[in-house]
């Protein structure tokens, strides 16, 4: 009988793997110093670049491989192995140390690299540990390409095996069978890790940050790993092993129910039927939102295309993304929701004055305005896109007419350009507006006179009604959707929408609270939007009750003076209600 | 030659996406610009310069930049750092 050992660590891809354990070792070589002639220099240099270029050539391939495997944005993970090779101090460094000491170039570049790694290694950050792990393999790559030796992959497996490594890297993965990785555990790693972010893209389950698993376990052991608890069995004994099982089989039956859900529209008893839809962020999350029931994306967040390079994204960059989304999710609608950050945030712009209130500063459509080229240059990314599929458009943080028009104006500058290119769009491209200030909750009657819908955005609406940073833990307790203030400027908002005959949706996180969801559909919400993952259970909620009943506990609650007590009904309602619905007592509220 | 002290005021520290964004903001500019604490003096545009220090973090650096665009190149740093950067 085998040692048993229970190991703990951090969840970061769900689902359960049990098999046999392949470890995946990075042998160790050893760095011989060399001391070359005058004569050899330059070709040592020479052998050094060469090298470097060669790496370099490599990670661009791999990003393309990944891009395919797991989606343009999870390639990205290798931007930062690209940033470190590309080091211009670290290659000058060698350089140097080959032509001044005389030094052969692997033992120059390690010397380079050994600074860093002594000045990484004795951290217990979680990240630091990571990227000394990507410096390493930097290293290990050049290495291997000076000695003209070929690096090992994970392409060789030839049966479905648990991998068990120190680091993975995203190199590691690149060349491997999706169908031979049963699960990852690694020693060092995190949430936002390599790791974490290709076992979730790929839906392998994933426990990290176990300090000592690669050293514990052996060729033969058997392995469980729970990717939903963050716990890695090492030779379960039979009771577990069984018990796991039984869980493997729980999790393929939910994913079955929630198949037989995924089809079915999100109706109330008595007929009143509504739309449910995802927010999202990257184009791979689209499948997931589908699998999930969505009946379209209601948010597809563009920020992230202006963080990641150190410019802007081009027309076309942004085209292919928009365009990939909207045409994987018709006929069912696209919802893009143009730039909506801080001004600060873009690459290639200068900094402004350091603002004092970023979250009352410059930022979204003020960004957009105050910079038009670069919005156009999304207008027809979108608009482009818009033949494709059922795009629609949505302005960020309106806070009055004037914003609203002076955008309107700008995308019908944009579409008379097209026009004059013969490039085609769709000329009845619906607009909406997003309601987050409360301000323009005052004056939704008219802005409802300018667009096709309204999406409130309720991370901010609360925050600016309440007048709390949501980011402030001190001030938390403030941000409370059940507030009757903020209820009482979502039902304005809806009813102002649906008297000048335009549907009203929600993409904040209020729209996948259970608590929310009654009150939310007895106000006359027209639609849902929120993480894949929760959407089921929100379909759920809707489907079980009338809205007759949901118009009278709406009406209830809006006679009500306090949150918590609004909350306790809302509580004492779904509990009667909803038998098998279980409503967490206090949801995390994240940023939108 | 043009030079502030600054404290680093997000939680991470200079860790993370904050280190690249540091380095693609320094550079944006002309200057040789370093980031110097107790006796650890990095190019700031260095990505594992910044990284290791990065590693000695405590809650204060200065950046010494030096050119045509000197001022600018500080002040923008600052700016990154100020901003708490940008964390997620």
């Amino acid at each position: 009988m085998k040692n048993e050992i229970v190991l703990e660590g951090v969840a970061v891809s769900p689902g359960i793997a049990i098999g046999k354990v392949f470890r995946y070792n990075k042998e160790d070589f050893w760095i011989e110093e060399r001391t070359i002639s005058e004569d050899e220099v330059k070709d040592e240099v020479e052998r050094f670049l060469a090298a470097v270029n060669q790496i370099r050539d490599e990670i661009k391939e791999t990003q393309e491989r990944l891009k395919f495997k797991l989606g343009k944005e999870e390639a990205r993970i290798l931007d930062a192995h690209r940033m470190m090779l590309e080091d211009q101090v670290v290659i000058d460094e060698t350089v140097v140390r080959i032509r001044e000491e005389r030094k052969n170039a692997a033992f120059a570049f390690f010397r380079t690299l050994r600074k860093v790694v002594k000045a990484l290694k004795p951290l217990e950050d979680n990240y630091l540990k990571e990227k000394l792990a990507d410096v390493r393999d930097i290293g290990r790559r050049v290495f291997f390409r000076l000695y003209g030796k070929e690096h090992p992959t994970l392409r060789d497996l030839q049966s479905p095996v648990v991998v068990v490594s120190h680091a993975l890297s995203p190199f590691d993965v690149t060349h491997m069978r999706r169908e031979n990785v049963l699960g990852f555990v690694t020693d060092i790693g995190g949430r936002t890790s390599h790791v974490a972010i290709i076992a979730r893209a790929m839906e392998i389950p994933a426990v990290v940050g176990l300090e000592t698993a690669s050293s514990q376990v052996s060729p033969d052991d058997m392995l469980i790993v729970d990717g939903n608890r963050g716990i890695v069995y090492v030779n379960p004994d039979e009771a577990i092993l069984q018990q796991y099982q039984q869980e493997e089989r729980k999790l393929l039956q939910r994913e079955e129910t929630l198949k037989a859900l995924r089809g079915l529209p999100a109706v109330t008893q008595d007929g009143k039927r509504v739309d449910i839809s995802a927010n999202i962020e990257l184009p791979e999350e689209v499948d997931k939102a589908l699998a999930h029931g969505a009946q379209g994306i209601g948010l597809f967040r563009t920020e992230f295309l202006y963080l990641l390079g150190g410019t802007p994204p081009s027309e076309d960059e942004q085209f292919e993304i928009y365009n990939e989304i909207a045409q994987k999710t018709a006929p069912y609608p696209t919802i893009i929701r143009t730039l909506d950050l801080g001004g600060d945030k873009l690459p290639g712009f200068a900094p402004p004055v350091p603002e004092a209130n970023p979250f009352l500063g410059w930022r979204a459509i003020r960004v957009s305005l105050a910079l038009k080229d670069l919005f156009k240059v999304q207008l027809r990314a979108v608009l482009r896109a818009s033949v494709g599929g059922n795009v629609q458009l949505m302005f960020p943080m309106i806070s009055g007419l004037e914003e609203l028009v002076e955008a309107k104006e700008v995308l019908k500058e944009v579409k008379e350009e097209l026009r004059q290119k013969q490039i085609p769009f769709d000329e009845q491209i619906k607009v909406g507006a997003m309601i987050e200030v409360p301000a323009a909750v005052m004056v939704a009657e008219h802005l409802a006179g300018e667009v096709d819908f309204f999406s409130i955005g309720t991370n901010d609406l609360i925050q600016y009604a309440v007048a709390a940073d949501r980011g402030n833990e001190k001030i938390a307790y403030l941000f409370e959707p059940l507030h009757p203030g903020v209820l009482r400027l979502i039902k304005l908002t809806i009813d102002a929408g649906h008297r000048r005959g335009i549907w009203v949706g929600m993409c904040g996180e209020m729209s996948a609270d259970p608590l929310a969801t009654i009150p939310l559909l007895g106000f006359g919400l027209d639609e849902f939007s929120m993480s894949p993952v929760v959407l089921p259970q929100i379909k759920n909620i809707i489907r079980s009750v009338t809205l007759k009943e949901a118009q009278v506990i709406a009406e209830q609650i809006l006679q009500m003076k306090s949150a918590r007590e609004i909350r306790e009904f809302l509580q004492g309602k779904v509990d009667e209600r909803l038998c098998d619905i279980s409503v967490p007592p206090s949801r995390r509220r994240s940023q939108l | 030659m043009f030079e502030k002290t600054v404290t680093i005021k997000n939680q991470l520290g200079l860790h993370a996406r904050p280190a690249a964004l540091l380095v693609k903001t320094a550079e944006r500019f002309k200057s040789t610009i370093f980031l110097i604490r107790d006796d650890l003096e990095v190019n700031a545009k260095s990505i594992m310069g910044v990284m290791m220090l990065a590693a000695e973090m405590g809650s204060q650096f200065t950046i010494r930049a030096e050119g045509e665009d000197e001022k600018q190149a500080v002040e923008a740093i600052i700016c990154v750092i100020e901003d708490k950067f940008y964390e997620e």
